[in-house]
Parts: C-alpha cells; structure tokens; sequence
C-alpha cells in the first residue's frame, strides 16, 4: 500500500467513468460514470494529502467535492425526469431541443 | 512488508476497480447501479486505509445512502424495467476502449515512473474534530458558499421535479 497503488487505482477508476460517458446512451448511466470520475479524484485528494502533504487540507477539499456531487446528482436527475416526462426517454440523443 | 493489512488493502483495491469495470460494460442499467454501490463501498475502505475516517464516513452516508438511492429512483422511475435493454443499448466502441486504455496506460505510468516526496508514516489519529475546527476557522467561506449551494439545489431539484401546472387561460383542473 503506497502512493503509486493508490494513483492507478485511481486511474483506473477514472478511465471506467470515462469509458461509462463515452459509450452509454442513458442519461442515468451518463451520471454513474461522472460519479466514478469524481470519486476518482477524490481519492488522489486524500491520497495526497496523506502521503505528501501530511496536513489535512486535501481531506477538507474531498468533503467538498463529495458535497458539490450530491447537489449535481439531485439537480441533474429532476432533470432527467422532466426529460422523460417531455420525451418519454431519457436518452442523451433525445435531449437536443435547444439544436436551432 | 506484506500482512493482512495488505492483502484486505489489494481486496479492496479490486472490488474498487471490478466494479467500476461492471458499471462501465454491463448492459442492464439496474446491475451497473448494484455495481457502482460496490464500487463506492470499496473506496470508503480505502478511506480508512488512508487514515480518513470521517471521509469513509461520510461516503457510505453520502454516496451509498443518498447518492445510490437518487439514482436507483431515477432508473425505476425513468425506465421501463420489462424491456431495460432497449432503455439502455451499451454500444461497444472499440474508438472508447482504446482511448481510455490509452489514457489509463499513460496515467499509470506516469504514477509509477515520478518520485513524490512521500513524508515518513505517522500513526493514524481521528481527523473528525480537526476537520471540523478547520471548516469552522480556515475553511468558513466555503463551507457557507456550500450550504447556501446545497439550498440552491434543493429548490431547484424541487422546483425542476414538480408535474407541470397548465398554463393561464387552460387550469389544469377542468372539470371535463
């Protein structure tokens, strides 16, 4: 257990959330791969803050971070309900009615 | 060293990475989100290997009891549960794969290959009150910018979240 295991782990990570944005067409599965991102960077975070810096700053900001991906997650799926609501689906693809 | 701390650190290690790996590539919605609660589970352990206690904490309260749940609701409520694999094609695109592997090649090897200046292991303490003597004297800002953005979400998600009223000039309770 060292820093370099904790920095692929979380590359890892990173790489399947993006890899989950990239391929899914559901608005859902689009928000699990942002979370896994997210945690992704939270882990370097402490990771960091543990092995490096050895004040607890970096645990503050993953507090934060945990925070700001609790609001974005209540926000963005009431939006994905009234996206089904107007559509039927939640498919990213359906949502261009904004597209002039 | 290698001793039952490291073998639980690397078990941990791999439901982390397995899971977010079945999030990414399993075709029903519903598994990957059964799939992600592991995934957040196995990064609370590592929290506390990492001497965070109130981090591991907060993310089983957080994430796998809040965020889980929203999203869980979301999937019930937005698909059809009898026909998910119509709600949810997983296209496998080789062009994603390959980037993303890219990526995770580069990111691994640049995280091997850099010396950090790792301090010297101290024991671990409780980090519980200090963390919240900093948010309540260096850190005050933004812990007030954050409630007052968590209050903002909760009327916008309520606001967002209601059915529809009809419009003036059509109430939405005519009598028939």
């Amino acid at each position: 257990m060292s820093l370099d295991k904790l920095l692929v782990i979380s590359a890892a990570l990173f790489c399947c959330g993006l890899y989950t944005i990239m391929t899914r067409r559901n608005a859902v599965a689009v928000l699990m791969g942002v979370e896994l991102i997210l945690n992704a960077a939270n882990i370097n975070f402490v990771a960091f803050s543990h092995y490096v810096s050895r004040v607890i700053g970096g645990q503050i900001f993953a507090v934060f971070v945990i925070v700001l991906a609790a609001a974005e997650a209540a926000v963005a799926l009431a939006i994905f309900l009234r996206l089904y609501a107007t559509t039927g689906t939640v498919e990213v693809d359906a949502a261009d009615h904004l597209k002039g | 060293m290698t001793g039952p701390a490291d073998l639980v650190f690397y078990l941990l290690a791999i439901l982390t990475v397995a899971s977010a790996l079945l999030v990414a590539i399993l075709p029903n919605i519903i598994y990957s989100a059964v799939a992600l609660l592991f995934s957040f589970a196995g990064v609370a352990g590592l929290y506390v290997f990492l001497s965070a206690d109130f981090l591991a904490a907060t993310q089983v309260l957080v994430y796998v009891g809040g965020i889980l749940v929203l999203i869980m609701f979301a999937v019930f409520l937005s698909s059809r549960i009898s026909d998910v694999r119509l709600s949810n094609p997983v296209h496998f695109s080789w062009q994603a794969a390959l980037v993303c592997l890219a990526l995770f090649g580069v990111l691994s090897f640049t995280a091997v290959s850099t010396n950090f200046p790792v301090k010297a292991t101290v024991s671990s303490q409780p980090t519980t009150a200090e963390i919240g003597e900093l948010l309540m004297t260096r850190y005050l800002l933004p812990f007030e910018v954050a409630s007052v953005l968590l209050l903002a979400a909760l009327i916008g998600a309520a606001l967002l979240s209601r059915p529809e009223r009809g419009t003036a000039g059509t109430p939405d309770m005519e009598e028939p």
